[in-house]
This record gives C-alpha cells, structure tokens and sequence, in this order.
C-alpha cells in the first residue's frame, strides 16, 4: 500500500479573467521529500503555492494535505505547520530582526515570552549564519542576502513539517545563491520537513530537490527524481533545463 | 443604423459605470464590515493600538493646531468685516467659537488628518501588500484585518475627537489674539462672551463628527492600502484614493450630520 502523500494536488484550476493559469495540477509530495518546481515566468508557480497555502482560492480542483482537504478545520492549526520563505523575504520593515524571526512565536495562547522568544530567533539565526548582533538590526539595514537568510530563519523558527520555498535564490550573486541552497537543503534534512520550492535557478533545483515537477501550459508538464531531469527525454523539459530559445516552449508569451 | 450603435454603446457605457460604482461600494461595505467585526473578537492586539494612537494622533497635532489657529484669525477678520455692515462687529467672539466648536474644527481637523495619516496608512499597507508582508502575516497565523487594519481604524477614530478638542481651543484662541490685539476687542468681554454664547451642545456636536470622521479617515486609508494595486503606480495609485474618498466622504457626512444633529 502506498503511503498518503504529505501534499497531494488534484486537477486544481486557477484563472484570472481569460488568463487559465492552472488548467488541472496534478501533484503528490511524499512526507519528508523536497519537491522543486520549475516553470518559465508568468505558468502560475507562485499561484500554486498561494493555493496550497489558501492566501488564493482554487476555481476547481482539490488540495490534501495528509489526505485531508486544505481548507477542512482550523485555519490556524492549518497555518501552522507551515513555514514560508518569501520571494523578496517579506519581512516586516517596522519590527526588527528578532521580532521578526520570532514573530508566530509570539502569537496565539501558547505564545513565548518576549526574552524565550529572543533566545530562540537568536538560535534560529545563528542557524542561518547570523550573528546574535543581526537580532536587533532593522530589515532595511541588512544586505539582500542577510534578508534570505533572516526570511529563513523566520520560515523554520516554529520547526513547521512544511516548508516552501518562494524563488530562495532570486537577486543573489552565486556564492551567496550556493549558500542559501546548502542551508535549505542541510535544514530540510535536518528537520525532516517536507519541502516545496519554486524557482528558476537550476543550481538550486539540483542542490535542493529530491524530485523535480516542471509546470508548462498550467498543468504538470513532467514530474520526476533529480537525477532523471538530464536524460528525461521531455523536450519541454529539455529546453529549459538547458536555456535554449528554441524548442516547444515559446520565448514570447 | 449608426445612431442605434452609438445609443447602444453610450448606454452600454453608463451601464458599466453604474454597475463597478455599486461593485466599489460593496466592496467597501464588506471591507467596513469585516473591520467592524473584528473590532469586538479576539485577539487584540493593544500594542499595535497604542503605536497608531501615537502616530496618527500626537503627530497630528501640529497640523491641526496651525490649521484651526490661523482659520481662527482669519474667521474673526471675516466676522468682523461682515458684522459691520450691520453694526453687529459684537458677534465676532459667539461666532468664532460656535463655527470652530460645530464645523470648522471638525471639517478642517478631519481633512488635514486624512491627507497626513490616510495617505500614510495607505502608502505603508500598500508597500506591505506589493512586498508580500501582508500574506507573510497569514502564513504566520495572524490575520491582517485584526493586526493592520483595526488598530489603525480604532486608534484614528479614537483620537480624531481628542484633536478637534484641541483644535477648537487653538482655533478659538486665533479668534482672540486677532480679535484683541487687531481688532481691539478687550480681552476679559472676549472670553466672556464666547463662554456665554458656546453651549455644551456645540462642543459635543464637533466631537461625534470627529470620531466619524477618523473612523472614515482610517477605514478609507486602510482599504485603499490593503487592495492596493501592483508596483509603485498601484501604491501611488492606493495612496491618492485614500485622500480623495476620505476628503469626499468626510465632507458629504459632514453635511450629513449637521441636518441629523441640527435639523433646520
């Protein structure tokens, strides 16, 4: 018998006016895997994880997470087992850092105490790289790659079973990109957290993913391990694994 | 055949406008609603109140001191002048005090806040909207109407009464300085008659059109904020409604409650 995927997508659908940006997703993401999803610009791979997070709601289509739907009990018990690296890090510009990594520790009854809360965003942060000095800096006086590794730390500071990752390594030079993909993949398997990435940067998609899922057209285009995606045979895959302009996928859209 | 296509397509016209002029006002109706609702659950977030009474309160107090300060000068000149066509130069200090208490501290406080803290509101949410820290909030279980839009909401209508208070004094004291040192009002009948003629009545009418008129100011900036468009245009956009409907809004309640509260 096959196990209940952690996440498990079936024939969602999602437009906007004429615009069908996801035309049926299948997906199932095993418990404890890192799923990457790569897609050109504009196929709708931040709509998918806005769906599965319920900040956007599906047109057609159902979510499970652990066989049950997304939007059955609640919201917050929901939310909670979720952690989220924002594309541009998302962090609140008024609080500072360590508020800002501790920010849903401080929320709800069994919320921490100001100083319980401080100890563990320091921890959390140390994690990620970051010196206990970073804690009471503000977000805009920190570099993009410190922001990162600030949004990261918030992402991972409640130890959720899920963890998505939007576009981690956008704007960041390589070395930077290398060390943001190595602290993701080290602490995904450290947790054992089941993890969901979006982006563009196929250095990323091999040091993170467990298996890969391309998204072309608004439906899942090819779907399997890492270690298949060179010899996978999907033209469509092909060409953007290997940034060609020519193939089946057009470059104007 | 042409003319029919023209009718069509005016009609047509008129019949789009009307129908996203209702959509725009359903939407601020459940947006006020929704607002409103959370007011009265849990949780509370006390500090956040405390910050926006703060910010949009203290901070406004220069701007509406030197607003109603000069507006009171500038009425007791008008009076004055006015009055004289009809030997009733006497009026000025009754005047002055009952049109800053009922209207004008009110309209010119409530105007001048929403240009500051609307458009502010509406800026700072905006920005949280494009910069996705308006989803981080719900991915972190915290839901963005209680933390974001009710402290600013309760704290401007809060402190939109406490304003005007302060307003109508500043306001009635440019009557005095004008009226005594320009106008050669001595100063102890000035001060009487403007406590004999100012009726508790004035006062309180001025203060529940403040706390209207902060709940619109607030409401409007947040709204405006939270469903901001796009990039910078969609922020700059955001940002120039929140001033526009709350002056608007302000004004046309304002007329409002003056026939509710002072029916002719």
């Amino acid at each position: 018998m096959s196990a209940i995927p952690k996440i498990s997508l079936r024939g969602v659908h999602k437009s906007f006016g004429d615009k069908h940006v996801l035309a049926g997703v299948n997906l199932d993401i095993l418990s404890g895997e890192s799923m990457v999803i790569i897609g050109g610009s504009g196929t709708g791979k931040s709509v998918l994880l806005k769906c599965v997070l319920g900040l956007m709601q599906p047109d057609a289509g159902t979510i499970l997470i652990d066989g049950r739907a997304a939007n059955a009990g609640s919201r917050d018990a929901f939310l909670a087992r979720f952690g989220m690296l924002f594309q541009g890090g998302a962090l609140f510009d008024s609080l500072p850092v360590w508020h800002n990594v501790a920010f849903r520790l401080r929320q709800g009854q069994d919320r921490l105490s100001k100083s319980d809360a401080r100890d563990v965003a320091i921890e959390k942060l140390r994690r990620v790289g970051l010196k206990p000095e970073v804690a009471d800096l503000f977000p805009a006086e920190l570099s993009g790659g410190m922001q990162k590794r600030v949004g990261l730390a918030r992402a991972i500071a409640a130890e959720p079973e899920i963890i998505f990752f939007d576009e981690p390594t956008t704007g960041l030079d390589p070395i930077m990109s290398g060390v943001i993909n190595a602290l993701i993949r080290e602490i995904v398997v450290e947790m054992g957290a089941t993890a969901m990435t979006i982006t563009h940067d196929m250095s990323s998609v091999r040091a993170i993913a467990d298996k890969v899922a391309m998204i072309h057209n608004g439906v899942v285009q090819w779907t399997g391990g890492v270690g298949e995606i060179d010899n996978s045979g999907d033209p469509y895959l092909d060409q953007f694994i290997n940034a060609r302009a020519d193939g089946p996928i057009e470059s104007v859209r | 055949m042409q003319a029919m296509y023209f009718i069509n397509g005016f009609l047509a016209a008129i019949g789009r406008a009307t129908l996203g002029l209702f959509a725009a006002i359903g939407r601020l109706v459940i947006f006020m609603g929704e607002t409103v609702s959370h007011i009265v659950r849990r949780p509370f977030y006390v500090r956040e109140l405390g910050q926006q009474l703060l910010r949009i309160g203290y901070f406004s107090l220069p701007v509406v001191g030197l607003t109603t300060l000069f507006t009171g000068g500038a009425l007791a000149l008008q009076i004055y002048a006015g009055g004289a066509r009809f030997n009733a130069e006497s009026v000025v200090p009754s005047i002055v005090a009952i049109g800053m208490a009922r209207e004008l501290g009110p309209v010119l406080a409530g105007l001048m806040v929403a240009g500051r803290v609307a458009s502010s509101i509406a800026a700072e949410l905006g920005t949280m909207r494009v910069t996705e820290q308006i989803d981080a909030l719900t991915t972190l279980s915290t839901n963005p109407m209680k933390y974001l839009v009710v402290p600013r909401v309760v704290a401007a209508t809060l402190v939109m009464p406490l304003l005007v208070l302060i307003g109508d004094i500043i306001g009635i004291m440019g009557g005095f300085l004008v009226g005594v040192y320009r106008l050669d009002f001595n100063a102890a009948t000035y001060i009487q008659n403007t406590i004999d003629f100012l009726v508790l009545g004035d006062i309180t009418s001025g203060l529940i059109k403040a706390a209207v008129f902060g709940f619109i100011l607030g409401l409007m900036g947040c709204y405006n904020g939270y469903n901001s468009g796009r990039g910078a245009q969609g922020v700059g956009q955001a940002t120039t409604n929140a001033v526009v409907t709350a002056s608007v809004l302000i004004l046309s309640v304002n007329y409002i409650l003056t026939e509710l509260l002072f029916p002719a």
